[in-house]
């Protein structure tokens, strides 16, 4: 068993990145980049907690857009109807994406690769059409109006924007060290057997259904996550979070940032989102211009770019070891 | 929630046969839709995600040919032949390549061309809603059949995808092709061992199952406004139906065809906040109970 001093290097990473990302305001008090960062925070969280389940898990889920969107309104329907504390939300819209996350895994673990996608997209657009449907609760299609609360506590008021960006970098932060932890743990080995080796996993005495499951549903709580920090940014959730088209950029943000580093969604979300922002100002065709560099990266690059940055730095290793 | 007005319903001859009929559309436009799925699942093995989007297209062809020509029949037949077209591009110098490759690169493929597919059809005719209103060779008034009515054109439809359905039996099952094709879905190795063509044949259903979502989504065209992202929601529906029905099967995407459009029509009345809920419910329980469908084979681990 690994103990937490082993994992000094992942902790101290941690700390350095935090304390670099709560620098930056004092630096340029630009509100723009602070906004970038925060829904990055977002995406981020969202994106890693998806490979948990496609890069570590191998388990394409093409719905998991599910659980962005259903944090989004637990989270802001706890503070606007219940009116919680931040903290006491954020625990409830966790709670809910992991119960979300056992119904729905408990159905769609067990099933094979292409079923597996398939199934839990179509969940997800149950859940959708159940927020558009299911008007008094949710508010349709109008998403979740009035505003979220964000009453002060200890001593953090999330009004300031500096506050708000300092608590989402935070969160997102502590919940990537968490994930980085989880899969460098014994059961991240096992998801990483499970995933190249299910019968040889299941031969050495591992419930298979039981690993896959937790992943789906820590990933699914991750999600919650990140849902919640986007619901708390827009101070609303709207339909859009838990729409295919999510699940479809989140899938994309991991296989163009790289599946094969850690920190690979996390590049590939501040990409799209730069994408995202540049194509979105240029063309009214978005869907277009976002199909035409998914088809680029899935059938020309075949790879993300941090599985190029990768190679690029083992062969100017190697050079210098030759030379 | 309101099961009096079922109750009502399913006692009066008149509102069994309306509902009825409309089922019947649902479940056939389904079934068009569904088998095209099927077919390329169980012979490719790979879920066309993109399947909506070719319905979609078939819609919005039609209605374009039908304001160039006035025919419908013609409109038909050019949505067919263009989405099958279509279907065959999309297969060879896309989804091909990443037939090898792992379920991520065939769904971010997909993803693209249903992004690309529905901006194109916004710019060709538009972000709104369009309607291509009956044919006049259908607006003969409504058969009235124990009280109920019925449309002209509902009978047209269910026959016309009926005829289909039975062409596509008898090619799959009685014919030298269809030989092929169900040799080609069980064993692709072997088949292109003993000599036939298998990437033609790949080549061929995927192009087959472009006809049948265009012809689809022609036929629904008089019948169902058409908007840009139309295809989605059916893509879903299909897919509850082929797994009700059974992955691979045509037979099984016919009977979950039918018994999602029943559920449907007759839900609507009954049930209305909860259909869809039904239709996942049912598709749930038979993944528990029977994971490979109604109709489907146990397919080898």
């Amino acid at each position: 068993m690994k103990t937490l001093s082993s994992f000094r290097k992942e902790i101290l990473w941690a700390v350095i990145v935090l304390a670099v990302l709560l620098a930056i305001p004092m630096v340029t008090p630009s509100r723009l980049a602070m906004d970038f960062i925060i829904r990055l925070a977002a995406f981020g969280i969202f994106a890693t907690s998806l490979n948990i389940l496609v890069g570590y898990g191998g388990m394409v889920s093409f719905g998991h857009a599910m659980f962005f969107g259903g944090g989004a309104y637990a989270f802001g329907l706890l503070m606007q109807k219940a009116g919680t504390s931040v903290p006491l939300g954020l625990l409830g819209a966790i709670v809910f994406c992991a119960l979300l996350g056992l119904a729905v895994g408990a159905i769609c673990v067990r099933l094979r690769e292409i079923y597996f996608s398939f199934l839990t997209l179509a969940f997800q657009m149950l859940l959708h059409s159940v927020i558009l449907s299911w008007v008094s609760l949710t508010g349709g299609d109008q998403g979740l109006m009035g505003g979220i609360p964000r009453p002060p506590f200890l001593g953090l008021d999330l009004s300031q924007p500096t506050t708000l960006y300092g608590f989402a970098c935070a969160l997102a932060v502590i919940c990537l060290l968490l994930i980085r932890l989880l899969l460098q743990s014994p059961f991240g080995y096992t998801l990483r057997m499970v995933r190249d080796n299910a019968e040889r996993a299941r031969y050495l005495g591992i419930d298979v259904w039981r690993i896959k499951l937790y992943a789906f549903v820590i990933a699914s709580a991750f999600a919650g996550v990140g849902g919640a920090v986007m619901a708390l940014f827009v101070s609303g959730a709207y339909p859009e979070f838990s729409y295919w088209t999510m699940s479809g950029e989140a899938i994309f943000m991991i296989m163009m940032g790289g599946l094969h580093v850690f920190i690979g969604p996390v590049v590939g979300a501040a990409l799209l989102m730069m994408f995202n922002d540049i194509v979105t100002r240029v063309t009214e065709l978005h869907g277009l211009a976002m199909g035409v560099i998914v088809l680029l990266f899935a059938l020309g690059f075949k790879r993300g770019v941090t599985d190029f940055a990768l190679q690029l730095w083992r062969l100017l290793k190697n050079k210098r070891v030759s030379t | 929630m309101n099961p009096n007005e079922l109750y009502d319903c399913v006692t009066s001859l008149s509102c069994i046969v309306t509902q009825t009929s409309t089922g019947l559309i649902i479940g056939a436009l389904l079934f068009l839709v569904a088998a095209g799925l099927t077919l390329i699942f169980g012979v490719l093995g790979v879920i066309n995600f993109a399947h909506g989007s070719l319905y979609m297209l078939g819609a919005y062809v039609a209605f374009s040919a039908y304001q160039a020509t006035g025919n419908f029949l013609a409109a038909i037949l050019c949505a067919g032949t263009a989405v099958g077209l279509f279907a065959l591009v999309f297969e060879r110098y896309f989804m091909r390549r990443v037939y090898n490759a792992d379920v991520l690169m065939q769904l971010l493929v997909c993803y693209a061309f249903i992004l690309i597919l529905d901006d194109v059809v916004k710019l060709i005719w538009g972000p709104e809603f369009q309607s291509m209103g009956m044919p006049e060779s259908f607006q003969a008034p409504p058969f009235f059949i124990a009280g109920g009515i019925v449309p002209v054109f509902y009978l047209v439809l269910i026959a016309a995808a009926a005829g289909i359905a039975i062409v596509l039996w008898y090619v799959l099952s009685r014919t030298q092709v269809g030989k092929r094709v169900r040799a080609a879905a069980h064993n692709p190795t072997m088949t292109s061992v003993l000599g036939l063509n298998t990437s033609l044949i790949y080549c061929g259903v995927f192009a087959m199952g472009g006809i049948l979502a265009g012809t689809a989504g022609a036929l629904a065209a008089p019948v169902r406004s058409m908007s840009p992202g139309m295809g989605f929601s059916i893509l879903i529906e299909s897919f509850i139906v082929t797994v009700i029905g059974g992955m691979g099967s045509v037979g099984g995407a016919l009977v979950g065809a039918l018994l999602i459009g029943l559920v449907r029509s007759f839900g609507s009345i009954g049930f209305p906040d909860f259909v869809e809920g039904t239709m996942f419910l049912a598709m749930v329980l038979i993944l528990i109970l029977k994971p490979s469908g109604l109709l489907g084979r146990e397919r080898r681990a």
